[in-house]
């Protein structure tokens, strides 16, 4: 059953089209890695399914549920689109923490402020608060990050920052887990670090979709490896198909340049 | 002599404080409605506030008080002599410009909410996109976005800037004397014009000078307050 569904995606910004007619499905507790070169399309397919982009037409559901459908997204209700938002979540290159909040409220703001609109959140106020803090505190654990909960972010190295990230979206429930090249704007011992935590989510069972440079890691800890070229999937598989026994030519060309 | 001279430069110098907290409340406020304008995507609104901008950043202070004290009346006489009957033009040929102090006021006001608002646009718009994109995929409303997140930030980053204005605004109420509202420096040229005494203009300036120097200490209190996150 798949829980995350792309059909025909495209996407031109002005006479540039980046995106040229996108499918693709991934099953619950999978994990999909999304490969190939800078301007291949791959972070604004990822834009495109998070919202930050509004893709030009093509459909995506999740869950089953259409998310998107280019036939009828010119009139988007802001609340419609935001309740749709927090299906996925979305982990960004640059983490983008909110420097002014510590490590806790960090990952609890977005949560507060979504528990306001509940309608019981009057009478059960404190119950709610007490369970989003209880919450807040078990990711940060299993992220490691327990002794840092009360650090502002420009106390943290990269790698913790990228992990604070983490936890804040996931503590917003999202059925799907995205990432956006997490691991570029680190080191490589802080890569390895985070990586390291996207593992320990899969043996969880979240389902994650990754854009990443990092091949050893799509190759094992994918279910499915996208590889996309010029706007297309290219090529797509196992990680052993599409790394072993690749089919397109451009395929064996960026793995041999990755490779080197 | 000295207290007679204290005294009036006192008085004086409540009539300065007070146009400067006051146009400090309205412009701050009206500063942030500007600047919204000026970054608007609805191009009409967008070009008001420019031009605006332009139109007061771009003349002196001094003329604007002029123009506004003087303005309405002068405007008024104009219509008065064409003489047309017609509720319109009749009200237009009435018209009486405001008060000394709140004409004063409007003027401050509105130049420096212009200031302001430039300043603010420059804060806003150097906070990184990726601070609201990840508000975005949070699922935050966009004012959720901007009070919780984007304004502490902008506030950080503006404290300098917004510092040199203000202080710059104490100094400028002094223009006020123009239209003849008895601040310090016009009780201090009394003195001149009276017993040709200098000293009470450089008396003066020791006001300025001290009053400066608490906004000074106010400002760097609020940077080391906002020293405890970076951005």
């Amino acid at each position: 059953m798949a829980i995350l569904e792309v059909n025909e995606l495209k996407k031109s910004f002005g006479k540039n089209e980046v995106l040229k007619g996108i499918s693709l499905s991934l099953d619950e507790g999978q994990v999909m890695s999304i490969i190939g070169s800078s301007g291949s399309g791959k972070t604004t397919l990822l834009r495109c399914i998070n919202f930050l982009e509004t893709a030009d037409s093509g459909k995506i559901l999740v869950d089953v549920d259409v998310i998107f459908d280019g036939e009828d997204h010119s009139k988007h209700k802001a609340k419609e689109t935001r309740e749709k938002q927090l299906k996925i979540g979305l982990v960004f290159q640059q983490f983008n923490l909110f420097p002014q909040y510590n490590v806790f409220d960090n990952v609890t703001l977005a949560v507060k402020l979504k528990a306001k609109e509940r309608e019981d959140y009057k009478a059960n106020k404190k119950q709610i608060l007490k369970e989003i803090n209880e919450k807040a505190h078990k990711i940060l654990c299993d992220m490691g990050l327990s002794d840092k909960i009360d650090s502002y972010p420009w106390q943290l190295s990269g790698g913790q920052q990228q992990r604070v990230a983490i936890a804040r979206a996931l503590a917003l429930e999202p059925k799907i887990l995205f990432f956006d090249e997490p691991t570029s704007a680190l080191d490589p011992e802080l890569t390895i670090e985070v990586l390291k935590v996207i593992k320990s989510l899969k043996t969880m069972g979240r389902t994650m979709v990754v854009v990443t440079h990092e091949m050893e890691f799509a190759r094992n800890v994918s279910d499915k490896v996208i590889f996309m070229a010029d706007g297309v999937i290219e090529e797509e598989g196992t990680p052993e198909e599409v790394f072993d026994n690749p089919s397109s030519p451009k395929t064996s060309a960026f793995l041999s340049k990755s490779f080197e | 002599m000295f207290w007679t001279v204290t005294l009036s430069l006192l008085e004086g110098f409540m009539t300065t404080l007070e146009l400067f907290a006051l146009t400090l409340l309205f412009a701050i406020p009206l500063g942030l409605i500007i600047a919204f304008g000026s970054m608007s995507k609805f191009m009409p609104l967008k070009w008001l506030s420019k031009t605006v901008v332009w139109i007061i950043r771009g003349t002196p202070l001094m003329l604007q008080l002029i123009v506004v004290f003087y303005g309405p009346e002068l405007i008024g006489g104009w219509f008065g002599e064409l003489g047309i009957d017609n509720p319109i033009f009749n009200w237009l040929a009435g018209m009486k410009g405001l008060d000394r102090f709140p004409s004063v006021l409007l003027a401050f006001v509105i130049n420096y909410a212009c200031y302001f608002s430039e300043i603010y646009r420059g804060g806003i718009e150097s906070i990184p996109k990726g601070q609201l994109e990840a508000c975005q995929v949070l699922g935050m409303t966009k004012s959720q976005a901007f009070f919780r997140v984007v304004l502490l930030q902008v506030v950080k980053r503006i404290v300098p800037p917004m510092g040199n204005e203000i202080i710059t605004l104490v100094k400028d109420t002094s223009l006020a004397r123009t239209i003849a509202v008895y601040e310090i420096i016009w009780n201090a040229q009394k003195f001149i014009k009276n017993g040709g005494l200098l000293w009470p203009l450089i008396y003066a300036g020791a006001f300025y000078l001290i009053f400066n120097g608490l906004l000074t200490i106010i400002f760097a209190k609020l940077e080391k307050k906002m020293d405890y996150f970076k951005a």
